[in-house]
């Protein structure tokens, strides 16, 4: 119900964006922000995420409640600030959604295959389950310092398999992360490339996500943004809470290490 | 004594480089899912795209690029008839087109080669990238056979000039045909396409 009133708004101002040209819509785009000032629609979504994290689910009717998200079972405040993080019972560094789906999977008894069957939302869609619980539990990091864990020989290997991901060229176009994120003061048509390699790049980025699309009207993760960019760079579907997900996200959380986390944010 | 103890380093830098390179080509192939016509085949290299993945912190050895470059100037297809310049209208469309080649574009379709993404070029267009140069007048360099190979070539192959160039390889990496090669060569150096016209006499 939520959720499909904040989706209604947002038609509301596409409609009213589409008459503007492209070389507007950018200031149009901050207009829209401001106007909304501390009122993200993402608010519905994260009202959703906490409804979630205590509903009863999956075969052993088991709430979220007992999930460590790595500051003890059930301590949501200032979790995601300090993801990724090395867990030992897993024995792997974790990200939010691959921390989420150990969770529904050990104590709920869910399959992984269906949590994988549609994570994010296509486009024009309702949000998913993983959307509004990451949003609700990255909420409740605002304000705190990004300190993504890097004690753990793992963490550290993360973040260098990481940095290496961020340079890996292949595919048809030859793009890198750096290919369009490695300078500062760059843009692709119209829209802003953050330099990610770099401390202020990185913050201001990795502090706003997960974010509310106003051009799709749904919150976005991190997860998801790793699995856009990696289509615009025209490989393959990266696979949520992978090896590959975790290391890039931990890469960008060490280089914006420090900065206050302020999400969900709120992006064009 | 103290050559043998570089040379020495210099390997064991560049081993610990290659065993950290392919432990990233390990983790994507099993980090991602083949969608649509995207296969897992996109993580795989050529020797340039290994050369050109270092971070920042690490420099390429200068023989092995310029060994690159020319084996990229050697394999440069020019058009057969010689005729090097197409419909700059038609060039108009492939620079402005983004898509082709996404597991979300239809394989049915012609790619673009979304040269709006990097470059100004119609002065009068405000939507451009500038991951690359302006490319506004760039017809004032001329046309005769050397500017038409250059440009052919860079458009081709732009690792033939430049070994880590950002720009992709349109012709050598399939992205574009010659006909669509052709269009955007008249696009930017015919004097009546928008990328010359008042700028150009
Ligand atoms: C072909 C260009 C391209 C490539 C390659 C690319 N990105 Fe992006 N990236 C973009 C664009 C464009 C945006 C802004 C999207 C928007 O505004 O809708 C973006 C946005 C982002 C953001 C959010 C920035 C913010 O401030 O909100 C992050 C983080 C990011 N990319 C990371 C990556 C990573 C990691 C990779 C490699 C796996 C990558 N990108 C590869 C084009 C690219
Ligand atoms: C992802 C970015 C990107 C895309 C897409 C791109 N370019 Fe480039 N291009 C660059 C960069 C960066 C340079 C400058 C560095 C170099 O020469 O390698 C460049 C250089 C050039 C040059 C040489 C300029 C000179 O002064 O000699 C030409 C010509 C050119 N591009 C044409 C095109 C055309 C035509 C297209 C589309 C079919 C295109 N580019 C698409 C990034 C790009």
């Amino acid at each position: 119900m939520k959720v499909r009133w904040a989706g209604g708004i947002t038609s509301l101002v596409l409609v009213w964006l589409a008459g503007w040209t492209a070389a507007e819509t950018d200031g149009v785009f901050d207009e829209y922000r401001a106007m909304f000032g501390d009122d993200n629609p993402a608010v519905f979504v994260i009202d959703e995420g906490e409804e979630l994290w205590f509903t009863r689910a999956g075969p052993k009717s088991a709430t979220l409640e007992q999930c460590d998200l790595g500051l003890g079972p059930g301590i949501v405040q200032g979790a995601y600030a300090q993801l990724p993080r090395y867990f030992e019972d897993v024995n792997l560094v974790q990200d939010l959604e691959a921390r989420l789906e150990h969770c529904m999977v050990t104590q709920q008894g869910r399959s992984s295959e269906t949590i994988h069957a549609r994570p994010y939302s296509l486009r024009g869609d309702l949000g998913t389950e993983m959307e509004a619980l990451v949003a609700w539990v990255a909420e409740q990091s605002r304000g705190l310092p990004i300190a993504p864990g890097q004690s753990h020989p793992e963490e550290r290997s993360a973040y260098v398999l990481g940095e290496s991901l961020f340079f890996f060229r292949a595919g048809p176009h030859d793009f890198s992360c750096a290919t369009c994120h490695g300078q500062e003061g760059k843009r692709i048509r119209l829209q802003s490339l953050p330099d990610l390699t770099d401390h202020s790049g990185a913050a201001a980025a990795y502090a706003t996500w997960p974010a509310y699309r106003i051009s799709q009207g749904i919150v976005r993760t991190m997860g998801w943004r790793m699995r856009d960019c990696f289509r615009q760079q025209r490989m393959p579907e990266l696979v949520m809470g992978s090896e590959a997900s975790v290391a890039l996200q931990t890469y960008l959380a060490v280089n914006a290490a420090g900065a206050k986390m302020a999400a969900p944010g709120l992006k064009r | 004594m103290k050559i043998l103890k570089q040379v020495c380093l210099l390997m064991l830098v560049l081993s610990a480089q290659g065993a950290r390179a392919d432990a990233a080509a390990e983790t994507l192939k099993s980090s991602m899912v083949e969608k649509n016509a995207v296969t897992l085949e996109r993580v795989e290299r050529d020797a340039i795209q290994v050369f050109c993945s270092k971070p920042r912190s690490v420099v390429g050895d200068p023989d092995e690029a310029a060994a690159l470059r020319e084996a990229a100037l050697s394999a440069v297809t020019l058009p057969g008839d010689d005729d090097f310049l197409g419909d700059w209208r038609k060039g108009l469309e492939v620079a402005s087109n983004g898509r082709g080649l996404q597991y979300t574009d239809d394989p049915a379709q012609a790619n673009g080669g979304n040269c709006y993404a990097c470059h100004q070029l119609d002065p009068e267009e405000m939507a451009y990238g500038t991951l690359g140069p302006s490319l506004s007048g760039y017809g004032a360099r001329g046309r005769g056979l050397p500017m038409l190979q250059y440009t052919w070539t860079k458009l081709w192959n732009t690792h033939a000039y430049n070994t880590c160039s950002h720009m992709p390889r349109f012709g050598a990496a399939g992205i574009l045909t010659q006909q669509q090669l052709k269009d955007v060569m008249a696009f930017l150096l015919d004097p009546e396409s928008p990328v010359n016209r008042g700028l150009v006499p």
